[in-house]
């Protein structure tokens, strides 16, 4: 079984939620041998959105959840609002796709997945494309649209390298130095 | 005292303020305040928090400095921000116990809501700043620390306006967010011109003002 994990931080998306269970999607991800899909939706989400030229799909509501099975290609979607086991999710995950959020986009690469960023085009002034165009530049990520994703699933993962940890007392040091701590 | 003595006071001591204003900005745009004497004393903090991504990203510079150097630490957290609040309680708690616990929240109200219009919002960040004038008044403060979020310009400026008037020598410290690669952010753009450190997370930004600085990756 090879899991995507969909997250859109603390905010919503619901365009990206939506994008996932379009019918190219789902074609794509199970071309690519991805059966099971974690949705997080976050806040004001109401039901999921099924693309209507799904056919075969049975949906189950359990408490803040969904689960829905799509019958025809043999994928099981999950839908939650938020997940408690949030680094967890990632660590479970093949892939993740998330909004351009920075903690949501570092969480991810310290924990070595593969990463696609969707950037949400109807955000004014999103400063946050920034941080995403940058980090694919140095070839930490792929970053796209709700239009473009089943082209970017289709890139080569393997090409990407791993974002490297900071060092950890840089700052602190730095801090002692410009307040005369140190010399 | 005749009018005219107390007009030419007036601009007198007028001129001098401003001499003085340029004088500290002279002083900090040519990086003369940017490592201050030795001490050994422990630093007054002040801390801005400001909300999700900003918050993430401030703890994140904190994790490893030295409390004793830095205590008491004053956050100051907009009022109806309970994540950024619970984020910061539990930062403090996670440090080894025997470290030093001396630190406080400061609450001030949000100067805007996500979706509040335009004209409202003035007034609300107006009411802001009105609140964090007793609390840096209260504090003056050895250090400022920020990252960005906008709640942190009043708190800059009421320290460096304490600073032009010999009040206190409070150091500012601003970090411009892990987002910002290529433009800065309007919290940057007015601190560049009193925040005694300015630093950057990208090379790229780095290139395009002369005074910030890039330690390496922080995030």
């Amino acid at each position: 079984m090879k899991t995507v994990f969909v997250t859109v931080g603390t905010t919503k998306f619901p365009k990206l939620v939506d994008t996932i269970t379009t019918l190219d999607v789902i074609k794509t991800l199970k071309n690519l041998g991805y059966d099971n899909v974690q949705i997080q939706t976050g806040k004001d989400f109401h039901k999921p959105n099924i693309d209507p030229l799904l056919k075969n799909v049975t949906v189950n509501l359990q408490e803040q959840s969904w689960a829905v099975k799509l019958l025809d290609f043999d994928v099981t979607i999950n839908y939650n609002t938020y997940f408690d086991n949030f680094e967890e999710q990632i660590r479970k995950a093949d892939l993740v796709i998330s909004h351009a959020g920075a903690g949501s986009c570092l969480d991810v690469l310290r924990l070595k997945k593969p990463l696609i960023v969707v950037t949400n085009e109807d955000l004014m002034d999103n400063h946050q494309t920034e941080l995403a165009e940058q980090l694919q530049k140095d070839k930490h990520l792929f970053f796209c649209n709700c239009n473009t994703l089943v082209d970017t699933l289709h890139k080569d993962f393997i090409n990407l390298v791993p974002h490297p940890q900071p060092d950890k007392n840089l700052f602190s040091n730095y801090l002692d130095k410009c307040c005369g701590f140190v010399q | 005292m005749d009018i005219q003595l107390q007009i030419e006071l007036t601009i007198l001591v007028i001129v001098v303020v401003i001499a003085r204003v340029l004088y500290l900005i002279h002083k900090i745009t040519t990086g003369y305040s940017k490592y201050a004497p030795k001490r050994s004393k422990p630093c007054k903090t002040i801390i801005c928090i400001g909300s999700g991504g900003h918050t993430t990203e401030m703890l994140q510079l904190l994790k490893n400095i030295n409390f004793n150097n830095y205590s008491p630490r004053h956050y100051v957290i907009a009022k109806t921000d309970t994540t950024s609040l619970n984020k910061v309680q539990t930062f403090e708690a996670s440090r080894n116990s025997k470290e030093n616990r001396d630190y406080f929240i400061n609450k001030i109200p949000r100067s805007r809501s996500v979706g509040q219009s335009y004209i409202t919002s003035i007034f609300t960040t107006i009411i802001s700043i009105l609140y964090s004038v007793p609390i840096v008044l209260r504090l003056r403060p050895d250090i400022v620390l920020c990252n960005g979020p906008g709640t942190c310009i009043p708190i800059c400026v009421l320290s460096f306006l304490l600073k032009c008037v010999f009040v206190c020598e409070s150091k500012i410290i601003f970090v411009e967010s892990f987002c910002r690669t290529q433009t800065f952010s309007l919290s940057g753009k007015i601190l560049v011109y009193i925040a005694d450190n300015f630093i950057v997370q990208w090379p790229s930004l780095r290139s395009k003002l002369k005074r910030a600085e890039y330690i390496g990756q922080l995030m």
